[in-house]
């Protein structure tokens, strides 16, 4: 074979750089260790038992009835909740881009509702939906004078998961319409079709593999979801819940090791579909800039009737989120509404708050600068480099996407409980705070990669050859080069990992030990146990650290990123 | 620079591709061998997909050959790294950080050699008035004109002294004026510097404006190499002689050949060439097209089919035969100017027809 020659040279190349290589076989190990070993150990868990190769397990855990019921539960909130999620993305999206908004305060409910997502904790809205809906809720009970409202269940869940998870849709879905070219349209409407046949025929074909695309994300979201139908489903089990409970409550780990395989079954093939199918089309129909200013709608009817949804739907979930630190500021949520502290106190001084908040912090504040500067290094090497294990860092890394946190928990427990493969090996990790910290950084690492990889992809590779080719070696290219490119993505990817860390819970709940207090388990505890008032302080502190932390992100690339100095001219 | 001059070697370097849809496995360099002496200027010239790219790559480290060996000086590179590599690559779209000033930009290759401050500065002062940018250290580089950039993308590839240049198609991002001064820039700062240049271009006026030497390329083997006068008045083949200018190409016979001169019959016309061709055989001529004139006498008789002023000269397309020929007559202002459809004779210098064997 002729081609010989030239794959051995590139193999010498490349190991004359021996801190490429390094870093590359770190990686390899580290993405082996935390990310495939844990799901490799599931499956070995639930098919070989003493009796060898066997499927009785799966036969067992099919034969509970809640299982079965789990199963058809968690699909069924999915289903519903990326279609709704998908829908009203597109309906903020379309009115942002397409309607000639009046006012700037409208710009601003539109603003925030795309942070949200950003800077939630999971759960607030669960708590807020019992708070304002739940038999002590304040709309149905002051409002409207119903007592016995069951806010628990299907779509207790549904509604709660759909506010969560639609400013992602409708970010997604922005972005799609921003680059539509306006002509196509024109020429629709210049050939006599009204606005409506317009929307029809030309922009939601154009838009629909991205509205599909937005769907898979918000289902795959939806099934992973832990903490909303922990605290809102009542009797109402998903899987992860179900799950959860079969390992804390029944001690039964191989069923709770084969339960994971079938959620992360369902996770993965819509991750697939999603990733190979979708994704590629909906940026493959859509590419390049819009070439000119879209006229916007001015038509009133068409913009008050839009403008008025949206600012419903928006302004209600804005209520939702400043219910939270009411909750904590009343003293008896529903009967007494005299203003106190003596949830926040109780938070302090009875229930260690402090070391909460310092556990919480400061194990985020370890994850997250590492799993920002993984990620750019997984990045870097993805979109940048060649070498033959290129495919297996980006699948894997990706592949952690897919998976939901309990599964991940439930993983970690099996696999890392009694040392890797039972030997002992790492045994001293479990139950510390640095395998907290490797959860935090195993569970971020997909979106800092993510957005890693397309800040890169805009980087003109002959900027790095030419340094490389001026004499700077891997790691001085990715120093001088590489990473003060793309400081922007490498300082939002800081605050998400910080922020994604400090508000996980569901991996976590599964290993945390009582040495380590964390904000989310505790949120999630008192609000199990009704005691709203403590949780709703926990989460109001947690919301102002995210919120805070968002800002001051934005303050520091406004003042030292990259863009900054690119652009100023 | 005092620096002493490499030259560049190839031999016989081949380069595998594997076609993305095909999957088969391609040449995109085949068996080429070349020698470039040090301090030339050399030019690989071919239209998109000939290898020139693939193959200054690979001299750069970039790709690495699958047969065959590169040699710098006396010293074989094939296993060296880019940054290891006595090279530095101008490229086509400058790649310049933009998070650096000019003066950054330009020293980057500096500081990598760890010099001192003092030295680093009076290089890159040196080097920036080489290249015309004097003062311009503190600005960004989005602050420079297309131009200005390639300066200093120029200056930031000159100023370690690297043994060889190479330039990736440098101009093709710049408007057609500015690549035309741009191209004399280039050529005058190479010779002030003294280094060997390996220069790669689509645009062949290019190609001749600035080289010692050209070599042109086609799927992935040299065609021909040559001063531009060699390639332009000696083609070696239809394809060079088609790809550097224009070229009309009639296809003959030698008749009788003797005393250094042939006698070749195109279009059942006989002209008399100089130069001495076995009998019997095809071969083609080629014709500049400036290197003939429509005329009221010649040596072939035509028909006019196209006839159109272009300011500097009189743009003819001719019917010899079955055979179109273009011709260019410049200056026709006190010329007599043909028309469409005019009988007339095509006229040349038997020394401006360059001889193709076969045809």
């Amino acid at each position: 074979m002729a081609g010989k020659q030239g794959a051995s040279l590139d193999r010498q190349k490349f190991f004359a750089d021996p801190i490429l290589v390094t870093t590359i076989v770190v990686l390899i190990a580290f993405l082996t260790l935390f990310i495939l070993y844990p799901l490799a150990i599931l499956l070995v868990d639930s098919f070989v038992t003493d009796k060898g190769f066997t499927l009785d397990v799966f036969r067992r855990i099919m034969g509970m009835h809640n299982f079965r019921t789990a199963i058809t539960n968690t699909l069924r909130v999915g289903f519903l909740v990326g279609i709704l999620s998908a829908l009203i993305g597109l309906l903020f999206a379309y009115v942002e881009v397409y309607v000639k908004l009046r006012t700037a305060f409208m710009g601003g409910l539109f603003k925030v509702v795309s942070m949200l997502p950003v800077v939630s904790p999971p759960f607030v809205l669960s708590l807020s939906m019992i708070m304002l809906f739940g038999k002590a809720g304040i709309i149905t009970r002051f409002l409207l004078h119903i007592y016995d409202n069951n806010v628990y269940g299907f779509w207790g869940i549904a509604i709660v998961q759909t506010m969560t998870f639609f400013p992602v849709c409708y970010m997604m879905m922005r972005g799609l319409l921003k680059n539509i070219d306006p002509s196509l349209e024109e020429a629709a409407r210049d050939m006599g079709a009204s606005r409506w046949k317009v929307f029809t025929t030309v922009t939601l074909p154009l838009v629909l593999p991205g509205l599909g695309n937005a769907f898979l994300v918000t289902f795959i979201e939806s099934i992973a979801d832990f903490a909303n139908p922990m605290i809102i489903g009542g009797s109402y089990d998903t899987l992860a819940t179900t799950i959860y409970l079969q390992i804390t409550g029944a001690y039964d780990k191989e069923g709770a090791s084969a339960m994971a395989v079938v959620l992360l079954c369902i996770t993965l093939i819509m991750f697939i579909a999603q990733k190979y199918w979708l994704e590629a089309k909906s940026t493959a129909t859509l590419s390049g800039k819009a070439s000119r200013q879209r006229m916007l709608i001015t038509d009133r009817s068409v913009t008050v009737p839009l403008t008025i949804l949206c600012s419903l739907m928006a302004l209600f979930v804005i209520m939702m989120y400043i219910c939270v630190p009411f909750g904590a500021l009343f003293k008896t949520w529903g009967y007494d509404f005299h203003l106190t502290t003596k949830w926040f106190n109780q938070v302090f001084v009875r229930y260690k708050g402090l070391k909460a908040f310092k556990d919480s912090f400061m194990l985020s504040l370890i994850a997250s600068p590492i799993t920002a500067l993984l990620s750019m290094i997984i990045s870097y090497l993805v979109v940048k480099r060649n070498f033959k294990t290129k495919g297996f860092i980006e699948a894997v890394s990706m592949l952690a996407m897919a998976v939901p946190g309990t599964v991940l928990g439930i993983g970690y427990i099996r696999g890392f409980s009694a040392g890797v493969f039972r030997t002992g090996f790492l045994k001293s990790l479990y139950g510390t705070g640095a395998i907290l910290v490797i959860v935090f950084i195993v569970r971020s690492l997909p979106t800092g990669t993510r957005s890693g990889i397309s800040a890169l992809r805009q980087i003109d590779k002959s900027i790095e050859e030419s340094a490389y080719d001026m004499g700077a070696d891997s790691f001085k290219v990715f120093m001088t080069v590489t990473l003060p490119l793309i400081k922007d993505s490498f300082l939002s990817g800081l605050v998400t990992a910080f922020v994604r860390s400090i508000t996980a819970i569901s991996a976590i709940i599964l290993l945390v030990t009582p040495q380590f207090l964390l904000i989310t388990v505790q949120i999630n505890e008192f609000a199990e146990k009704g005691s709203y008032g403590i949780a709703c302080a926990f989460a109001t502190i947690l919301i102002a650290i995210t919120y805070a932390s968002v800002l001051l992100m934005n303050l520091v690339i406004k003042f030292f990123g990259t863009s900054r100095t690119i652009t100023e001219s | 620079m005092a620096k002493e001059k490499k030259g560049v070697r190839l031999d016989h370097i081949s380069k595998i591709y594997k076609d993305p849809k095909t999957k088969k496995d391609f040449y995109a360099v085949h068996d080429t061998s070349l020698t470039i002496e040090p301090g030339s200027f050399v030019t690989l010239l071919g239209p998109s997909g000939c290898g020139k790219t693939t193959t200054l790559r690979m001299i750069a480290g970039f790709e690495s050959p699958d047969e065959g060996e590169i040699y710098l000086g006396e010293e074989p590179i094939n296993a060296l790294t880019p940054n290891k590599r006595d090279t530095a690559m101008v490229f086509q779209s400058y790649a310049l950080l933009p998070h650096y000033n000019i003066f950054d930009n330009v020293a980057y290759g500096l500081k990598l050699r760890k010099m001192d401050k003092a030295t680093i500065q009076k290089k890159v002062t040196d080097i920036l008035a080489l290249v015309g940018l004097e003062g311009m250290e503190a600005r960004m580089t989005n602050q420079l004109s297309g131009g200005q950039q390639q300066r200093v993308a120029l200056a930031h590839a000159l100023v370690p002294e690297p043994g060889v240049l190479l330039f990736d198609k440098p101009l093709s991002n710049l408007d057609a004026k500015l690549r035309v001064s741009m191209r004399t820039e280039i050529r005058r700062i190479q010779q002030e510097a003294g280094i060997t240049a390996v220069y790669v271009t689509h645009d062949q006026s290019e190609a001749m404006a600035i080289s010692d030497r050209i070599i042109i390329m086609e799927k992935g083997v040299v065609a021909q190499m040559g001063t531009p006068q060699e390639i332009y008045y000696h083609p070696t083949s239809e394809f060079v002689a088609d790809f550097i200018g224009e070229a009309n190409f009639l296809r003959g016979k030698a008749c009788q050949s003797s005393g250094g001169k042939t006698v070749v019959e195109v279009e059942g016309n006989k002209i008399e060439l100089p130069g001495s061709l076995p009998v019997g055989k095809d071969c083609t001529l080629v014709l500049r097209p400036e290197g003939a004139v429509v005329a009221d006498a010649g040596q072939l008789p035509c028909t006019v089919t196209l006839s159109c002023f272009m300011g500097s000269y009189q743009n003819y397309h001719a019917m010899v035969g079955n055979t179109l020929v273009k011709i260019t007559d410049f200056n026709p202002k006190n010329k007599k100017i043909y028309e469409v459809g005019d009988k007339a004779f095509i006229a040349f210098e038997p020394e401006s027809v360059h001889v193709l064997a076969g045809g």
